[in-house]
């Protein structure tokens, strides 16, 4: 093998510059696009509203759901948002003309969860202040815990969606993947039925979904005071999983 | 057109390209190679295998066989990444951004800062003279300017060499005259550019020519030398001599040999035994 001078020597996977400067082109994309952001923003706040008035007269019910769907609402959204962006980038060619230059998989993977990451927070934001101010949604934990929650969730969203690009020809199959693998999380995440009066291989499978233990933590949060322990391994999963979909997510950019 | 320097390695190098897709060979045994500083066009109908062949001297085309050498380095290194521009047939940019936020970008992408990324930006919005487009969104403008924003990101750069699928095609004729007196100057400057296109006329604004059929190298030599070879007037002729006598010659292959069959023509100066730059590891 040749050595090609000292440039050659391999620093880190990603570097600083060029991540952020993907971030910041994302960004400006999102910002062009203001009828997708506003969309983005709104339908987990609609869907708040909507949830509030299908449970109008079990308030109950709505202080048990009203958490849960903090985990749920955002991995939808996001995951439609990512995949579609990341599957033009590919599709388009900018990807692969991207990895003729000195760009590195992950710059490109990275500068997405930065932007997506940036308006996820302001997602997050958005839905937390709304529930407990406006909707009334009463949990005992700090509020702040369930815009954590919001943010993870979106980051999974966002993960899974990139993931996902990776594996579509299209956008019609992008958008398909999300029955396909983001619906069935969703149905045994344990919002309908507690996880334990499932079957029991469906509580196994239940327990490797990630959205799994978005809801949990939500549920807890809701149901005790400060941060709890089992808060805290959830999210800390939840973050595992991010990181590893983000990992595979990136090998599947191909030079 | 001779060597100028035995010392210069060539821009491009190819040796036994083989590049099968599944079960078909889309690339055929070919051998070539591109001196430093000149037009090579790379001419053939659709789908003979240009853009194959073009992916793999970028080094994003996993290949089969063969040997592919840059500029001394094994196609697709590192080091190549800054120094090797390639404009993809269809333009790659992003639409919603305007011409300035593509080019600030892509130089970011090239690892540029500061002021040397603000002169690299400017110096290339002159060269395709898209100056009076570049607030407008990319999506806004011509295929023509469409085209030309491409162009601009792969010279952002300075690229020692240009690697340009059909860049020409599809365009008024204005603005394709335009675009080949760019293309000139930059050969001027010293710039290798590798062009292709299934065009035959623009033969004539290139310096060497490479003529290829259903994944085969018909020629690779000075168009002047392809046209006194074959005899004919224009080079679509001579393409089309080529095609009939490597046909006459695969079809002669177990029968009686037939007569007159002007074999490929292949001028390499590199096609001696001596050959340094085909030895060091190409990753294929």
């Amino acid at each position: 093998m040749l050595t090609t001078g000292a440039r050659t020597a391999r620093p880190l996977p990603f570097s600083m510059g060029i991540t952020t400067a993907t971030a910041g082109r994302v960004l400006l994309q999102i910002r062009r696009d203001r009828g997708s952001t506003a969309l983005i923003l709104v339908i987990p706040c609609m869907l708040m509203v909507l949830l509030k008035l299908v449970f109008h007269d079990a308030e109950s019910t709505f202080e048990r759901v009203g958490p849960q769907v903090f985990g749920i609402f955002p991995v939808i959204v996001m995951y439609l948002v990512a995949s579609v962006s990341t599957l033009r980038e590919r599709s388009t060619g900018t990807a692969e003309r991207l990895l003729t230059l000195p760009v590195q998989r992950l710059d490109i993977v990275l500068g997405y969860s930065l932007a997506f990451a940036f308006l996820a927070v302001l997602q997050a934001t958005l839905s937390t202040l709304l529930a407990i101010g406006p909707l009334g949604l009463d949990i005992k934990g700090p509020a702040v815990l369930l815009m954590v929650i919001a943010m993870l969730g979106a980051l999974l969203g966002l993960a899974l969606g990139i993931l996902a690009s990776g594996f579509a020809r299209n956008e019609f199959q992008a958008v398909q993947f999300l029955p396909a693998g983001v619906l069935p999380q969703f149905l045994v995440c344990g919002l309908f039925v507690p996880r334990e009066e499932m079957h029991g291989s469906l509580g196994a499978l239940a327990k490797v979904m990630p959205m799994t233990y978005a809801v949990q933590a939500a549920a807890e949060a809701a149901a005790h005071e400060g941060v709890t322990g089992v808060f805290v391994r959830d999210a800390l999963l939840i973050l595992g999983c991010v990181i590893g979909v983000l990992m595979a997510s990136a090998a599947t950019l191909k030079r | 057109m001779t060597g100028p320097e035995p010392v210069v390695l060539p821009a491009v190098s190819v040796f036994g390209l083989h590049v099968c897709i599944g079960e078909n060979v889309i690339v055929q045994n070919v051998s070539f190679a591109v001196p430093r500083g000149a037009i090579v066009g790379l001419l053939g109908p659709s789908g003979c295998g240009k853009t194959t062949l073009l992916r793999s001297v970028v080094g994003i085309q996993p290949c089969t066989a063969g040997h592919v050498q840059v500029l001394g380095f094994p196609a697709g290194s590192r080091v190549l990444r800054t120094r090797v521009g390639y404009v993809t047939q269809a333009p790659s940019v992003y639409p919603d951004l305007t011409v300035l936020e593509n080019l600030r970008y892509f130089s970011a992408a090239l690892g540029m800062r500061g002021w040397r990324r603000e002169d690299a930006v400017v110096r290339v919005v002159k060269l395709v003279d898209l100056a009076e487009y570049a607030d407008k969104p990319v999506a806004w403008l011509s295929g023509g300017q469409y085209s030309r924003v491409s162009l601009a990101v792969a010279l952002l750069g300075s690229p020692e060499l240009l690697v340009m699928d059909e860049p020409t095609v599809g365009l008024d004729p204005l603005v394709r005259r335009e675009l080949w007196t760019v293309f000139r100057r930059l050969a001027d400057d010293g710039t290798t550019l590798l062009v292709s296109s299934h065009v035959m006329d623009e033969a004539d604004h290139c310096d060497r020519l490479l003529l290829m059929r259903s994944g085969r190298l018909l020629a690779s030599a000075g168009r002047d030398e392809v046209l006194e070879y074959t005899g004919c007037e224009t080079v679509e002729n001579a393409f089309l001599d080529l095609v009939t006598a490597s046909a006459a010659l695969q079809a002669a292959g177990d029968r009686a040999p037939v007569a007159r069959v002007p074999a490929p023509l292949l001028t390499d100066e590199s096609a001696d035994a001596d050959r340094p730059y085909f030895s060091s590891g190409a990753r294929c």
